[in-house]
């Protein structure tokens, strides 16, 4: 494998409008550019943003489009666990989900048009075809001192499989997270990270 | 060393524009185009005009005004705002202009957030205008130097054309200068060519159509167009603006050894398909949207008497509705090749709750809803338009979605057609000043017998927060005239006029009652500021929460479907989570008096 082969990966992160998946990508984007690797993301907005389901995809080390082809996600990063499920197309068979476990509930559940899967079901559910790594990351944020950065312990637990240095992708969390909760964050992320490698 | 940035598709095309020497911005808001005038205007100290306009009609026009007087102008939009400035645009294109002007026209394939997926290389076809079609961020960039520059050489209007993966996808972006030098207006008055009399327009038509030619070899010879013949290749594939990458990804990936031409302007360069057609004997055309490229191919095949079997959108090979990526490719060589497709593994054996976008907590839209819908009832008729309110298609008060301003006007012809239930409409206070105020001022004057909601949240919400005549400031921040919506109304001969809170339900429900009786067109307009901008402008509210022992279960709460309520089916109680925003409107719903603030 060349050293740009190895440099390659194509990431999914998915979500609920409001979760912060836009900056956890960011973060992901600005590390890659500075570690220069070309970099390629595709976000939701408009419409899509209000509490709905939201996907980003990111393609690190990648000169064409912004959008993974179907079965080519190496891994997915779910800040909600139905939403780990919503967009499985997009991952390889053996791919890797890091699942946060707290769900949110949507109005279809809460106004009683539907139900939620039962969290358990999911995760055994994705289990079958796929290497997963699940845990709730709001309780590490809540933690870590706040539950808004949960995110940023999503972006501490996939920094292992990225092809960027720590260091790197931890300065590009001190660059975009607001300047007073640089430490909570940083805290944030160490949480998510270590909880991925002791897995 | 060059400067690398990691940025979105819209600040890159900010920065072309930057780096083109624009002088003056001009457009209106619309997903996936806003981002571009939202940079411009955060700049600090800008040494151009930047404006938010009315609508697409007026910034097209403030653009065009720039341009005859010599300096480089731009008007941003989505793809359905050219039919709003369609008007200004088919002409212009006769007229032409002196400083260069760029029409840039947001396409949004798959509707990601638009109300239909209307390819805007039809209108350069139809203007005769040249259409420039970005295959990345990056190309997207340096493509509007470049059509400024082209647009000033043929004195002809160009579009440029991202669509939703350029707009909204982030990208690695090699940066440029940014001139210094600025063009001196000159406003040449040249009146065979700005006053379009039919004596000047039919030999603008004449000229419009002389210099065709001259701009397809222009383009052709330009960087956004490149062939790739392969020796003993009988296949060629051509690639248009993003779906190119797509193409280009999958070629790649699978090591074909084909021809390949990338198209990134219009009209198509014809000395280039040529050269591969008479190559090849099988030629597949991937495109987004409409099969524009692919049906140039074919006539140019057809007019040189060669025989190529073209493929694509109008032979089934690639789908012509929604948007394409890498997989839609592979699945059109696979069918070119006649290679079995994979069966469709089963559907997850999971059976998932949807999660459709939905008002936000607190939105004041949502209570404006409720409180129509208890007045107006089931049977009423409720027209409504666009922005962050059509999502009140949950609350059963939104049945017609046409186009910016047409709630009204709709409502007008329901009533004229004899529909004798009442009829409540809903617009939002930016759409009542692109184009609703019209509808309004013809169904006064025309006398139909019509609610008028607006839904006045200070803010153009849905695309981002955009300034609107009614806030009082600038796209860049500057202060000036507040135009009062109430006032705006009466001015226009509505008789029935009537501002409300509609955080207070008793209150709104009476205007709503009053205007129901009220024979002609009455005015409700809902005042309240959005939660999001709100929240940013200081306004905090107390959050409220469910007291447990006074909560009967009954979930009238949670049935009024704020995000913020939910249901506790252990206890047979409802809940307020951490997202509430202190609107009280459900602590007016609840019968039981569980719903209390929290005291601070």
């Amino acid at each position: 494998m060349s050293q740009a082969e190895q440099k390659k990966l194509d990431l999914l992160i998915t979500g609920v409008g409001g979760q912060g998946a836009i900056l956890a990508s960011d973060i992901i984007g600005k590390a890659a550019v500075t570690a220069g690797i070309p970099i390629r993301a595709a976000e939701t907005h408009g419409m899509a943003q209000r509490g709905g389901s939201v996907v980003n995809h990111i393609r690190v080390g990648n000169d064409y489009g912004s959008m993974i082809p179907k079965k080519g996600a190496d891994l997915l990063l779910a800040l909600e666990p139905m939403e780990a499920v919503r967009y499985l197309d997009f991952l390889k068979d053996g791919g890797v989900v890091i699942v946060n476990t707290q769900p949110i509930i949507p109005v279809t559940v809460t106004s009683g048009l539907t139900k939620y899967p039962e969290v358990p079901d999911i995760l055994e559910f994705l289990s079958e075809k796929y290497i997963v790594k699940a845990f709730n990351a709001d309780e590490l944020a809540y933690e870590a001192g706040s539950r808004l950065a949960m995110n940023v312990v999503m972006v501490g637990a996939v920094s292992g499989y990225l092809p960027i240095p720590k260091e790197i992708i931890l300065e590009s969390v001190k660059a975009l997270v607001p300047q007073k909760t640089i430490e909570v964050n940083l805290r944030a992320f160490e949480a998510g990270r270590q909880k991925v490698e002791e897995s | 060393m060059t400067m690398r940035e990691y940025m979105l598709g819209n600040v890159a095309i900010a920065r072309g524009l930057l780096e083109g020497g624009v002088q003056v911005v001009a457009g209106y808001p619309g997903t996936p185009s806003s981002e571009i005038i939202d940079t411009l205007a955060a700049r600090k100290d800008p040494d151009y005009h930047i404006e938010w306009s009315v609508n697409e009609k007026v910034a097209m026009e403030v653009a065009v005004g720039a341009a005859w007087a010599s300096v480089r102008s731009v008007v941003t939009m989505k793809h359905v705002g050219l039919n709003v400035a369609a008007d200004p645009f088919m002409t212009l294109a006769y007229a032409g202009t002196k400083g260069g002007l760029i029409a840039i026209v947001a396409d949004d394939p798959s509707c990601h957030s638009s109300q239909n997926e209307q390819d805007t290389r039809r209108y350069a076809q139809f203007a005769l205008v040249p259409c420039f079609d970005p295959s990345t961020p990056q190309e997207a960039k340096n493509m509007l130097p470049y059509a400024f520059e082209f647009s000033e050489k043929f004195e002809v209007p160009v579009i440029f054309r991202p669509t939703t993966r350029i707009s909204h996808g982030k990208s690695d972006i090699e940066l440029g200068e940014i001139p210094v030098e600025k063009t001196a207006p000159n406003f040449e008055k040249l009146l065979d060519r700005w006053v379009m009399l039919p004596k000047n327009a039919r030999p603008r038509h004449t000229h419009l159509l002389s210099i065709q030619q001259s701009i397809e070899d222009a383009l052709a010879e330009s960087p956004w167009n490149s062939l790739e013949l392969k020796p003993d290749a009988k296949f060629g594939v051509i690639g248009a603006g993003i779906a190119s990458v797509y193409a280009k990804e999958a070629l790649v990936e699978l090591g074909l050894e084909v021809s390949y031409l990338k198209i990134g302007t219009y009209p198509v360069p014809r000395k280039l398909i040529l050269e591969l057609l008479e190559t090849v004997d099988t030629v597949l055309v991937f495109e987004e949207l409409e099969p524009i490229v692919e049906e140039q191919v074919k006539m140019i095949a057809q007019e040189a008497g060669l025989e190529v079997s073209v493929l694509g959108k109008t032979n089934g090979f690639v789908p012509r509705e929604g948007e394409l990526d890498v997989s839609a490719f592979l699945e059109a060589l696979k069918k070119t090749f006649d290679l079995e497709t994979e069966a469709e593994t089963s559907g997850t054996a999971l059976e998932l709750a949807p999660r459709p976008p939905a008002l936000c907590a607190g939105c004041s839209h949502r209570a404006t809803f409720y409180s129509m819908k208890k007045v107006f009832g089931k049977d009423a008729i409720y027209p409504s338009d666009i922005g962050c309110y059509t999502l009140g298609i949950q609350n059963g008060t939104v049945e017609t979605t046409l186009c910016m301003g047409s709630s009204i006007s709709v409502a007008s012809g329901l009533y004229h057609a004899g529909e004798k239930r009442p009829i409540c409409c809903s617009i939002g206070d930016s759409t009542f000043f692109h184009s609703g105020m019209n509808s309004l001022l013809n169904a006064i004057v025309n006398k139909a017998n019509i609610t008028v909601t607006i839904l006045d949240n200070r803010i153009t919400a849905m695309t981002g927060h955009q300034p609107n005549p009614g806030v009082g400031y600038t796209a860049t921040g500057e202060p000036t005239v507040q135009v009062s919506l109430e006032e705006l109304c009466k001015a226009m001969g509505a008789e029935f006029v009537s501002v409300v809170d509609p955080y207070r339900l008793e209150e709104t429900q009476e205007a709503f009652k009053a205007a129901k009786e009220f024979e002609g067109v009455a005015v409700v307009i809902t005042r309240q500021p959005c939660v999001i901008s709100g929240k940013r402008a200081g306004i905090r509210r107390a959050p409220y929460l469910v007291d447990p022992e006074k909560c009967e279960g009954c979930k009238q709460c949670v049935k009024f479907g704020c995000p913020a309520i939910e249901f506790n089916e252990k206890d047979k109680c409802a809940v307020i989570t951490s997202l509430c925003s202190g609107c009280g409107v459900c602590a007016q719903v609840c019968k039981f008096d569980a719903i209390l603030e929290v005291k601070r």
